[in-house]
């Protein structure tokens, strides 16, 4: 089975132009964000497309926001980074200090304040030049080192030409053992306070129509699988035509070239709008501050995925799109054990999900709001 | 320099009154305290103190403020006779309509505000340094209404009274079209924070085209309820007296609307319950309870139960011509169309 996927996912990233992708990756900063408007074609050129004179010294901050496709030197800039930090820190601390005088905090608390400060005036994702999204990395970054989430690295891959993610659930080999639920809590730093979690699995009795899940158990403690049931899981479909998307006041949650709808955190003001209009109660909100346990923290992250969310704002599946935009499947998909769970790039006629599509009887969950999910069910 | 004037006298008009006066307002003082209050220990925990859950994502926070909304727009059943059909019954009634708009919609933004998780990144939403998602987002278009309406119903008043203090008369081809404005303005308040939630396909309870007429409806049964209770106190107790018409013809709206309102449930009532199909659940929940489930089962049925009574007292003649049955049906449909639209609207909406 395993063998199978990972020669899929070959497919999948050899399909999307795995050279452009992998060089991507070690690039730490990906290409100039679209524009809203802009059609998604329209990515930034491709490598070699600005810098390929070679003796650029895109290193220096000076340059200006146009698209150069630089190959950050990461330990330098950090290093760079944190000199102008101190240097920032130096005056304003006077600043604070001619304020407040009686001040007790230690500098890393003063360091994690202006920090925020800093975070709080920046704009939508969407709209960041390259400049300012290198900016926002570093002080996330540097914010999970103070928090003491450990040395993560946040990363911002835009989305790989020419894919489309699909998901398949085959309802025959679920056997409700919950193991991409467990995945998918680590995988994407879920509130532990809370017990946030994005996928839910249904157990329902043989004979039971599977369209109506109002009445399903998704909180089962037995031993699986029971005799006479079978499961099926939900998680955000990434619908092709997303209500959530339209509704939000502030742009803040789209739907990416690649077909994941995501949440910028930092951009949403949590009105829940977006929860109103999900059809299949989807999204997740933090009602409390999010905490996960300093050990467990998944520092490979994503802007637009895994990376710390805070009190107050909305979020979601993203099909791990801090994975699946390396070439590797969901956490979900991933740790399935029963090979119920088929992902990969609708766009690639060699994929799995694509052979699924073509050979089985498919369906979706609530096809008459038209939002056209691109998750399916299947049974063998 | 008249403007300052204007303004300190407004202020000290505001501070002065009698000794009941005072205790109302000592008294509006301490709720707005543990209101802020509250709101400071929801600002440090977290919305999770509301009760609201992932699944019932909006609570009793947007059901106030869609009813608020009502009766925000229901100040146009004043302004519209007075100021555009010249209707001299209304002219003294109508600021205090005006009045009331304004701060029933600045209860609207007051709740709204409290409703946001991360209100502090609201001026995401100023278009230029942020972005208003619009026309596409309805949020985004009752955020445009109902500042409007208020910069209206804020403006006109303000201009009136300001020529009275420096001693002008009111320019009326000044305000006028304005007044015009604010009347359509008024409906649009109503009918777009409807929408807000009739767009949803994910929500039967409110996806159906009867939502947004029936939101006009019972706001102007307890709009103008409560103006007819607020008018007859002011002119019981002060000396800015209110003309006998005014409350006839307030009393003869109220009716109409509400024997309207009563209709459209009807409607409503039957659609979901003659053949009950998955979408009627909602309904469901609300007036029988599904599956153990009924908290609000009570609310609505004393609700309904008042909503006819009153409605059917209003519509006899001598009844409705008698000021204590009048006043009496009047706090009645404010309470059950408090009930119907503050209890009853929203939180069924995310059931099952």
């Amino acid at each position: 089975m395993s063998d199978r996927r990972d020669l899929t996912f070959e497919d999948l990233v050899r399909n999307a132009g795995a050279s452009e992708a992998r060089s991507r990756l070690e690039a730490l900063t990906p290409d100039p964000g679209t524009l809203p408007g802009a059609p998604a074609g329209a990515q930034a050129p491709g490598p070699g497309g600005g810098c390929d004179s070679g003796s650029c010294g895109c290193g220096t901050n000076s340059q200006p926001p146009a698209p150069s496709n630089t190959l950050l030197d990461k330990p330098l800039d950090r290093r760079r980074a944190l000199g102008t930090l101190f240097g920032a820190l130096a005056v304003t601390s006077q600043a604070v200090g001619a304020c407040s005088p009686v001040s007790m905090e230690t500098d890393e608390e003063r360091e994690a304040k202006l920090l925020e400060r800093e975070e709080y005036f920046k704009g939508n994702y969407r709209l960041m030049t390259q400049e300012e999204r290198t900016e926002t990395i570093r002080r996330l970054e540097r914010l999970a080192e103070l928090r003491g989430q450990g040395d993560v690295r946040i990363r911002t891959d835009e989305a790989l030409q020419g894919v489309m993610y699909g998901y398949a659930f085959n309802i025959s080999k679920c056997k409700g053992f919950r193991n991409c639920v467990e995945a998918c809590i680590h995988e994407n730093n879920l509130d532990r306070g809370s017990n946030t979690q994005y996928i839910r699995i249904f157990e329902k009795v043989d004979g039971e129509s599977i369209n109506d899940l109002a009445h399903a158990d998704a909180t089962y403690g037995h031993e699986v699988p029971a005799e006479g049931h079978y499961y099926m899981g939900t998680q955000c479909f990434q619908c092709a035509n997303p209500p959530c998307v339209y509704v939000c006041p502030v742009q803040a949650t789209w739907q990416e070239p690649d077909g994941i709808v995501v949440v910028d955190y930092d951009w949403c003001i949590g009105c829940r709008y977006c929860m109103a209009a999900c059809p299949y109660w989807a999204r997740r909100f933090n009602w409390a501050e999010p905490s996960v346990p300093p050990g467990e923290v998944n520092p490979r992250q994503h802007y637009l995925g895994n990376r710390a969310r805070k009190k107050g704002v909305v979020e979601k599946c993203t099909f791990c799109i801090q994975r699946t935009r390396e070439g590797r499947l969901p956490a979900c998909a991933e740790s399935c054990p029963t090979g119920a769970r088929v992902f990969g790039n609708l766009l690639d006629p060699n994929s799995d999900i694509r052979w699924v599509l073509e050979h089985k009887q498919v369906f979706r969950l609530k096809e008459d709001l038209g939002t056209e999910p691109r998750f399916w069910y299947f049974m063998d | 320099m008249h403007l300052k004037w204007f303004l300190l006298s407004a202020f000290r008009s505001a501070v002065t009154g009698g000794r009941r006066y005072h205790l109302w307002m000592g008294l509006l003082t301490l709720l707005m305290l543990l209101g802020a209050y509250g709101y400071g220990v929801q600002l440090r925990e977290g919305l999770s103190v509301t009760g609201m859950n992932d699944h019932t994502s909006w609570g009793l926070y947007i059901s106030n403020f869609t009813f608020l909304v009502g009766m925000a727009a229901a100040a146009v059943m004043l302004v519209l006779p007075a100021y555009v059909l010249e209707d001299v019954d209304f002219g003294k009634a109508v600021l205090i309509a005006e009045g009331v708009a304004v701060s029933a919609l600045s209860m609207c933004l007051a709740f709204v505000v409290v409703d946001l998780g991360n209100p502090f990144a609201s001026w995401h939403l100023t278009p230029g340094i942020g972005i208003l998602n619009f026309p596409r987002s309805m949020l985004a278009w009752d955020v445009v209404v109902l500042n409007g309406y208020l910069a209206l119903n804020s403006l006109i008043p303000f201009y009136i009274l300001y020529s009275h203090y420096t001693g002008q008369k009111p320019n009326k081809s000044r305000y006028v079209p304005f007044v015009y404005l604010s009347v359509f303005w008024a409906v649009s308040i109503h009918l777009v924070t409807a929408f807000l939630l009739a767009g949803l396909p994910a929500r039967p309870f409110w996806n159906h085209g009867l939502l947004g007429p029936r939101f006009l409806a019972t706001a102007f049964t307890a709009g103008t309820a409560f103006m007819i209770l607020l008018l007859w106190f002011i002119d019981n107790e002060t000396e800015y007296e209110i003309d006998r018409g005014a409350f006839k013809k307030l009393a003869m709206i109220t009716t109409v609307a509400a024997q309207v309102n009563l209709i459209m449930l009807g409607s409503e009532i039957f659609t979901e319950f003659y053949f009950p199909t998955h979408h009627a659940e909602s309904a469901r929940y609300l007036f029988f309870g599904l599956e153990g489930y009924d908290a609000l089962v009570p609310w609505i049925r004393v609700a309904l139960v008042l909503n006819l009574g009153a409605t059917a007292v209003l519509t006899l003649h001598p009844l409705r011509e008698n000021r204590y049955w009048l006043l009496g049906s009047c706090v009645v449909l404010f309470v059950a169309v408090w009930i119907d639209k503050g209890m009853g609207l929203v939180v069924p909406g995310f059931l099952p």
